[in-house]
This record gives structure tokens, sequence and C-alpha cells, in this order.
């Protein structure tokens, strides 16, 4: 599925700094039924954002007002566990763009390019220096460029860059995906097949 | 050239290669099931193309499936509907469906291995991170998202950058009442949930040379649970033994052909990883989870570690331990226990149920456990009901449900309520797994017989 480009993002952020958060915890089984892609958002962080009773927890971040924006900023090992793309939906769905962390699992990380997430990971002292900067003032901007391939916090001007494999980031920049990537090639896929003893 | 099992199979496979960019990688074997598959569909409809290879795809209906009364209608909609828009989908473009009620239906990754669908060197892949089991017959096969079932369906390849090799050695003997679970929870517990990211494990020395098809399925099955993409094993006789004659296996001259290719499947000597780790096989005890994610596990003798001990930030570990209501410095062994699940893609092959089955013979459940036995297909339910199992379990007042994924992440109805601690046989702990509020232990079946015949976390080599 074809998403939005992603060139450049200027945004606030929602902190979660809680390492290894799993991808049970981003989008709990039990909302795994649809077989439609639309209304993940709802359900994102499902248990940690609302009680039994369907009332919001005031004191998850997703639910403080302070907190806006299109970037979720997370703690280390982020996305962790099922390979569930209705984990990187969810995030999507809920209007994010872009996860920051200082470490992301495999294939949440892939999940979220292939949805129009970009994982952006930085070292483990910026991430600390974000989650700051953040707390200081809820309303603090990062700036996301995909092309230079770089991370910047507005208020301190302190920036990282980070990597991305090439062909990643021109899909990313041109909103293409691997499909179409992949149907021009078929023929050679065909001779490709015809060669496997089984 | 001297290369690694990985990069064998591996570089067999890729179709084409992209500079800065990814693998175009080659697909033998693409698995669905009811829950990842749905909108990959839907993408192929609104791309207006068809299925490439429905021979090489095979669907079977596991993750929503209740485990009693599979012979009536599903009662919840929504599962009802993911199972029959399954079947839709495989009845349109020619997809075999092992669905509910077929005898062939089951766990997926129980189900492929049983059927020889699961072959040495070749790929797999399957919308669940669990994939990772099949390279127990020395695959190469990892979980994908559903843009790339979608992928698979239209191409039959995705897009892969080579993950990093990774060789994880243990020799030596394992001690009585130590399986290949613990095998597999104590080296997630070395490595942590982070440790094998990127990587691509394989599995060496005498301790999986001497390993049963059924235990090195269970450690490949854990190997996600470490953050590697896949671990595998060389095959071998065991290997070759377990597939010759099941129904997709080549035969005759083929099987002849396929045998002289998997005898070159193995590492070569002085083939170089990127990281290797050894461990030696009396350092392994029978294992039991005190967290919530797999890495939190300790031999079962030992106190749940202090948060200086473990990786993840002591806020990350404090919240951990609050939610399972534990302490730091606590033992695990008599801790009182609600529920016991032997089952999933983990363990609930045949060589789990004859487990479990040597630590009740004789004895009784305890009877404030509920204990739900899911076999992993309706061939492993067959075998038990052969064995004499089903009347060891029924004796000591178990019962044994119908096949599916049941309790591992309780989609269906098999959910274990808020609060009660559950040990489960089954791959995660995380927070709410096995339902909301749930806290689960993963342990070994001999570990969860112990429980539900003591009603508490025991030590199964006190009652071998």
């Amino acid at each position: 599925m074809a998403y939005d480009k992603f060139t450049i993002l200027k945004s606030s952020a929602y902190p979660l700094p809680i390492e290894n958060v799993d991808t049970d915890q981003i989008i709990p089984a039990r909302f795994l039924k649809a077989t439609e892609r639309k209304g993940f958002g709802d359900n994102l962080f499902r248990d940690w954002r609302y009680n039994s009773d369907g009332t919001p927890k005031n004191d998850f971040v997703l639910n403080k007002e302070i907190y806006g924006g299109k970037i979720l900023v997370g703690g280390r090992n982020f996305g962790s566990g099922s390979s569930r793309e209705h984990a990187a939906w969810a995030v999507y769905d809920f209007g994010f763009r872009c996860v920051i962390s200082s470490f992301f699992a495999d294939i949440f990380k892939n999940n979220c390019l292939n949805v129009g997430v970009l994982p952006v990971q930085v070292s483990e002292e910026f991430l600390a220096e974000i989650f700051d900067e953040i707390e200081k003032d809820p309303k603090t901007e990062i700036l996301v460029d995909l092309q230079k391939q770089e991370v910047s916090l507005l208020s301190t001007g302190s920036k990282e860059s980070f990597a991305i494999n090439g062909y990643k980031k021109e899909n990313m920049l041109n909103g293409f995906d691997d499909i179409d990537y992949l149907q021009n090639i078929k023929e050679e896929i065909i001779e490709f097949a015809n060669k496997r003893p089984f | 050239m001297i290369n690694t099992l990985f990069d064998k199979v591996w570089d067999a496979h890729v179709v084409r290669k992209i500079e800065d960019g990814p693998d175009v990688f080659f697909i033998d074997r693409h698995f669905i099931h009811e829950v990842t598959s749905p909108v990959a569909f839907l993408g192929l409809e609104n791309r207006g193309v068809g299925v490439m290879y429905p021979k090489r795809t095979f669907a079977t209906a596991d993750h929503n499936t209740p485990t009693i009364d599979q012979h009536l209608p599903v009662k919840d909609p929504l599962s009802a509907n993911q199972l029959e828009t399954l079947e839709r989908n495989a009845g349109k473009y020619g997809i075999s469906h092992w669905g509910l009620g077929d005898k062939n239906n089951g766990i997926v990754h129980v189900v492929g291995p049983e059927h020889g669908i699961t072959l040495p060197g070749s790929t797999i892949v399957c919308g669940d991170s669990h994939t990772s089991t099949h390279g127990a017959f020395g695959a190469i096969a990892f979980g994908i998202g559903t843009s790339e079932v979608e992928m698979v369906l239209s191409t039959q390849c995705i897009m892969q950058p080579k993950p990093k090799k990774m060789r994880i050695n243990i020799n030596g003997k394992l001690g009585k009442g130590v399986g290949p679970k613990d095998v597999a929870l104590f080296i997630i517990s070395k490595l942590t949930t982070s440790g094998a990211t990127g990587y691509f494990v394989e599995y060496s020395g005498e301790v999986f040379e001497q390993m049963s098809m059924e235990g090195r399925m269970t450690v490949c099955n854990l190997s996600i649970e470490m953050g590697a993409r896949g671990g595998m094993i060389a095959p071998d006789d065991t290997t070759y033994d377990y597939l010759k004659g099941r129904e997709f296996t080549p035969k005759g001259e083929d099987w002849e052909k396929a045998m002289a290719y998997w005898k070159t499947l193995k590492t070569d000597e002085g083939a170089v990883f990127d990281k290797e780790f050894s461990f030696d096989a009396s350092e392994i005890e029978p294992m039991i989870t005190y967290g919530t994610n797999p890495g939190m596990g300790i031999g079962i003798s030992k106190d749940i570690p202090d948060a200086e001990k473990v990786e993840g930030g002591k806020s990350t570990y404090d919240k951990s331990l609050q939610y399972m209501g534990f302490q730091e410095g606590e033992a695990m062994k008599k801790k009182k226990i609600d529920y016991v699940f032997l089952g999933s893609c983990t363990n609930g092959r045949i060589e789990d149920f004859r487990a479990f089955a040597s630590i009740v013979k004789g004895r009784k459940k305890a009877d404030h456990v509920t204990a739900w036995l899911v076999p992993g297909s309706h061939i492993v339910e067959d075998q038990i009901k052969k064995e004499g199992i089903l009347d060891i379990l029924t004796d000591a007042g178990f019962e044994l449900r119908q096949p599916g994924c049941s309790a591992c992440l309780a989609m269906n109805d098999d959910k274990v309520p808020a609060g009660k601690y559950a040990v489960s046989t089954s791959n995660r702990n995380f927070e709410g797994r096995q339902g909301p509020g749930s806290r689960t232990l993963l342990a070994s079946p001999l570990v969860a017989a112990a429980a539900a015949v003591t009603g508490e976390v025991t030590d199964p080599r006190e009652l071998l």
C-alpha cells in the first residue's frame, strides 16, 4: 500500500521513556480481528491508555493534552515481539509519521518503513537529551530531515545523523513501495523460480 | 569458498542485488493464516494483481480458532469473519486451505513440518514472527508484516537486506529435567530480548546435535524472542529421518537428489560469524520467567535478581515486577499459580505432551488450577490418543482441548483473567499477552506439569 511522501518533518513529540515496548502493548491481540486496514489508531497502546471500563488513564502520555505532534519518542528496543504490521498501522493511524528510539526491533522497523512511518535510531545520549528537552518543554520541536538523514532539537540546536538504507530512503521520499519495484522485474523472478529444485 | 550454512541458503535465493539496498529474495514456501492475510488480499485486489504461485502458498486457520466445540459455528463474529475471509481468499486464488475441522488443521508452525512442507535449504515466510520455528530443518524462515505478505503473494519475493550472522554453541550434556525450552530461555536470559537483533542465528554443538526435531523447533521458535530474525540448525540424519515419507517431501529419485544437496548444508570449517557465543550445557537448569519479557528468566532454583543485574533500566524493571506482583530478591519456587497452559507453536508438539505426561502420571491435578492442554494440530491430538497419553492425562484429572494457538495470544476465548498467574509453555509473557491483566510465567512442559500437579512453582527434578 503506497503512502504519503516523507521529506521533512518538524513537529513536537510524545515521550514514552520505557524500554522494550513490545508490539502487544502497541496493539493488543484482541484488536487484530479486522479484515481491513482502518481504525487501528483508536486502540494504539489500548491497555496503557484506557481503563478496562473504557475511560482514559490520565497519566498515560497519549492522554495528556500538553503533548501533541507527529513524532513518538520511545525507549530502547522499541517494537519488540510480534511481526504484526498492525502495530505499525496503529502508530501511523494515530497520526505519527516518525518514531525515534535508540534501538528498534527488526521486523517492527521494517514494517514501519513499509507503511510510511520513519524509524529514526539515535544514540542513547541524544535520546536522553530529547527526553530531557520534552520534559522541560512539552511543545519543544524536533526536525527530521530524511534527505539529509538528520534529526535536530530546535531548542538546543543539537543534532545527530541517522542511518537508513538508500533504497528505502528513496522509496520514502517518493512514496513508492516494494511491490511497485517487484512487479517490474517479474520476468526475472519467473526465470529464477523455474530453476528452484522444490 | 568457505561459507556458513546461512550464507549458503541465503545466497541461493537472491534473485537480484540492489546497490545500497535490499536483496530481492525468493521465497520457496509461504504460509498464511487468518489474521495477517486479509489486508494483503485486499491489497492485491486494489492493485489488480493475482497470486503468482498458489502452489507455493499454504493456508491454515489457527490464531482465532476455538479449542472446544470446533464442529459448531464460531461464536465471535469478528473471528468467524476472519476465518471465512481466509477460506474465501484461498478458494478464489487456488491456495490449499486447512480450515477449522480439516484433519490437517493446526498451528501453522506445527502443521508445516508435519506435512513435509518445510524442507532443508528452503526459504519460508509467514505473517507471524514465530516462523523462525522452521529453521530447525536448516531452512531460512522468518516472520514478515502484512505488506510483505502481499509482496510474496503477488511476486513470490520480498526485499530484504541480508542479516548479520551469529553462532551460538552449546556443548556438553543437559542435566536431568532440562529440555529444549530451558535451553532457549537460558540463551534469551543471557542475550536479552534485543541481543540478537539484526542477526540470523545458527545453533551448533552437541546439545543441538543430540536434540530431536521437536526440540530443535522449540529452540528455533524462540529465536525471535532475543530479537533475531531467525535461527537455524544444520540438517542431519535426525532431520532426514523426520522428513522421509511425509506428504510434501520429495520422493524416489527426487529424494536422493535433495539429500545430496542437503548434505552440503553445513557451516564450513573456518567460516566467520559476526558474533559468536558459547555456553556449557551444565550451566542450564529448568528455567522460569518472572517478568514481562522472555529475557527475564532464571533457573528455577534462583531468586529474582536485583534491578542492577539486568538490562532495561530500573524504572522499566520496577514497572515489570509491579505488573507481575513480584519483588526483587524473592524466590520463584513455591509461588502459587492459577492456570497452566500447555500448547502453542513453541510447545504444542507430541514430545511436549509426552514430557507433561511423564510428570502427571500417577498424580492428580491441583484442585485450584485451571489447565488448558492444547495440541498444536489434529495429528498431535491423534498421537496423544494413540500413545495412551490421553488416558494418563484424564486419570490425573486433566482434559484435552482441540488444536489452535489458544491462550498463547488469547485471540480466542482462552484468556487468563486479570491478576491470575499462568505457567505457560508459550513464547511470550508480555503484559496482557494471555488476556488483559494476566500474569505469565514462561516455562517448559515439565515445569508446567509440576506446577499443574502441585499448584505452585515447583522444580520438576523433584518429581522425576
